[in-house]
């Protein structure tokens, strides 16, 4: 097991590598950089003449390299964060890249872990409750109910629950924090505050996550009871909540636990849209505005961190799948 | 004894009256299937049925409200033909704000197969005939103006046009390429197999929405329409394509040990025209399936997009685009039909995932 695992890491190394080529490269397509911008801006902002902008937004690309051929860019970047863990400068945030992923991280994690716990349980109890009540009024419902949540797209979603809560039943929502608060220490007021605000974007995004959760417990469910082997445990004479739950959804729940390995990731960049909606001090609109001012470390480590958290999340799904399921583990 | 024979043949079924058999049976998959078809034709013929030349500003009637049809008066007169109120703008003495008051004096009633704004159809018949308008003088807004007083239903059923087919041939190039390369990948098998595995999972380690949103970025906004719109449909298809792939492969490798493809290259067949004429067709059910629930998620993606700035660029429009108009809460707050194109997006992608759900029992029964 432990060999398995070494490899498993090992091979995801170049993998990594791979990616953030490709990352990188991507990020340079647009035409233009971040210094394109800077430049206009100093002529119409600060009133430079155009000759005096570029010069300016000359010597800021040689001072962080912008002005080197697409791979030696590159190399420089990886090599800094491989060597000395620096990810390079966020020139829209005027702030290392770390320090501005690290200060929105917690806020992201909160959400996309709480947003998760949500949808892995109610998806999951909705879906068994569903199959085990098939066809009735409830199941229907929630099935409906599922269907929805797959079919709104979740800027929609955001914006109409913004537009229903604010304006019809007059409560403020958006950001995570009340404006007396923003700069407040933390204390208890604080907390009660945040999960004021926090309650929202989580169920705007564990709306959808649970949906899917739902459906796929549901239809696996189903398909177990119909097994055989659930016939002979009910004719053994076990009651039915032994043969449901420590029969049925042991081999039912199997997908959603392969499935949690992407989940993370998932609500990373689920958790997104609905930040860039809400206006939420998290990675998501981070991520938006460094690719919108081409700002390509942010970007660029942005997407390296997803795929990092994606084959670290992998791994675990695969060892928790072993640990479910026996014959993984024997073989 | 051969007239009892030919009545015992009756009873079987082509392969093509069982599917359609057992897709009218799926009663929310036939809902779904009326709705699209009914979309597609919204889409196809989206002058005709646009009361309002889409892209016409009005700046005078910019964010009206929306006007419903009414069928009794003031003085609660019934009137078979419905007809919508001469409206005035006026101004609130108080907060200067723009209003709009209804008339009750000016009556206009609704017709149909009026003339109005004149249009191309496919770039060959020219027409003003309108699939319904009110007589001449009154307006007809039946989901309010935008900011520059262009008609929303005129707006939202030319924005079907790119909505739908942005993401049917999303999926559609998607389906190409992924069955075309997990069609290799499954009959080859061995070194070509593992190599092309490794770079769907790569494919597959980027985070999609990150990575559409990196992609789309990098297409210029400067360029030409259609040349846009290819754009997105790449970046869509370049997401997308890796899953069908992969289950492609699966099924090709169970083929590719059976008697037909033995049969089609002891015939001397080359691989290619194996592959696409004897392997592929036989995952024909399988990738139809893929593609029509493909096209929802794709009409989800394209519309965030655009409703990001990233997608579409305006003045062509798609429902994303509409919605961009409704980022800013102040806005919707006081407009609040300009939020209307997000139902559609709703509703569309509803009705083609009860269609693909249709689709899927009808010609994969096995898979639920």
């Amino acid at each position: 097991m432990i060999s398995y695992i070494i490899r498993r890491s090992l091979l995801a190394i170049p993998m990594l590598l791979l990616v953030s080529l490709i990352a990188f490269f991507i990020l340079t397509l647009p035409p233009g950089d971040y210094m394109t911008s800077y430049q206009n801006q100093l002529t119409s902002q600060a009133g430079l003449t155009t000759a005096e902008a570029e010069e300016m937004a000359n010597e800021m690309r040689q001072k962080y390299g912008l002005d080197k051929p697409f791979l030696v860019q590159y190399y420089n970047w990886i090599k800094n964060i491989v060597t000395k863990g620096d990810f390079g400068y966020s020139f829209f945030y005027s702030k290392s890249v770390s320090a501005v992923i690290w200060s929105r991280m917690g806020y992201t994690l909160l959400i996309a872990g709480l947003c998760h716990f949500i949808s892995v349980f109610a998806g999951v109890f909705i879906g068994i409750f569903s199959a085990t009540h098939k066809y009735s009024f409830a199941d229907y419902t929630f099935t409906v109910l599922a269907f929805l949540g797959v079919s709104i797209p979740a800027f929609f979603l955001a914006l109409f629950m913004m537009y229903i809560f604010s304006f019809e039943l007059g409560m403020g929502v958006g950001g995570l924090f009340s404006d007396e608060f923003i700069m407040a220490p933390w204390s208890l007021a604080k907390v009660w505050d945040l999960i004021k605000h926090l309650w929202l974007p989580v169920v705007i995004v564990g709306f959808a996550g649970t949906a899917r959760n739902m459906r796929v417990m549901r239809s696996n469910l189903l398909d177990v009871l119909g097994l055989q082997y659930i016939q002979t445990a009910k004719a053994k004479g076990l009651k039915n909540k032994t043969v449901i739950y420590k029969h049925a959804v042991k081999n039912a729940i199997k997908p959603i636990v392969m499935s949690m390995g992407s989940a993370l990731p998932f609500l990373i960049t689920g958790e997104m849209i609905t930040s860039i909606v809400l206006d939420l001090p998290t990675t998501g609109p981070a991520f938006y505005n460094a690719l919108v001012n081409q700002d390509m470390y942010l970007a660029g480590s942005f997407l390296m961190m997803i795929a990092v958290i994606l084959v670290i999340g992998n791994l675990l799904a695969d060892i928790a799948l072993a640990w479910v399921d026996p014959r993984v583990r024997y073989n | 004894m051969k007239k009892e024979e030919t009545k015992e043949r009756k009873k079987y079924l082509s392969n093509k009256e069982k599917i359609w058999r057992r897709y009218k049976k799926h009663k929310l998959g036939m809902i779904g299937g009326t709705i699209v078809v009914l979309l597609l034709i919204l889409s196809i013929f989206a002058p005709f049925f646009s009361p309002y030349d889409y892209r016409k500003p009005d700046y005078e009637g910019a964010y009206m409200p929306p006007q419903p049809l009414n069928f009794v008066d003031e003085d609660g007169e019934l009137s078979i033909v419905p007809f919508t109120y001469g409206v005035e703008q006026g101004m609130d003495p108080e907060t200067w704000a723009r209003t709009f008051e209804i008339n009750p004096d000016q009556k206009y009633r609704l017709q149909f197969f009026t003339e109005g704004w004149e249009y191309e159809l496919f770039g060959i018949f020219e027409s003003n005939i309108h699939l319904f308008g009110v007589e001449e003088g009154g307006t007809f807004h039946l989901f309010g103006t935008d900011k520059l007083g262009r008609d929303i239903l005129s707006r939202i059923i030319f924005g079907s046009r790119i909505s739908i087919f942005i993401a049917f041939f999303g999926s559609l190039l998607s389906a190409v390429v992924g069955s075309l390369i997990g069609g290799i990948s499954g009959y080859f098998s061995g070194k070509i197999d593992l190599f092309i595995q490794r770079v769907i999972e790569m494919f597959q380690l980027f985070p999609q929405l990150p990575l559409m949103m990196a992609l789309s970025a990098a297409i210029p906004t400067t360029w030409p329409p259609i040349l846009i719109f290819i754009g997105i449909v790449v970046v869509l298809s370049l997401i997308q394509w890796t899953f069908l792939a992969r289950e492609v492969r699966a099924i090709v490798l169970s083929y590719r040990e059976q008697e037909f493809v033995k049969a089609a290259q002891a015939l001397g067949a080359n691989h290619l025209y194996t592959i696409l004429k004897h392997v592929i067709p036989n995952c024909f059910s399988h990738i139809i399936v893929v593609m029509t629930l493909t096209i929802p998620q794709l009409i989800l993606a394209e519309s965030t997009l655009s409703y990001l700035g990233l997608g579409i660029q305006p003045p062509m429009v798609s429902w994303g685009v509409l919605l961009q108009e409704a980022s800013n809460l102040q806005t919707i707050g006081q407009h609040p039909w300009i939020m209307i194109p997000g139902a559609f997006i709703f509703f569309t992608v509803l009705s083609i995932n009860f269609f693909g759900d249709g689709v899927r029992d009808a010609l994969d029964p096995k898979s639920n």
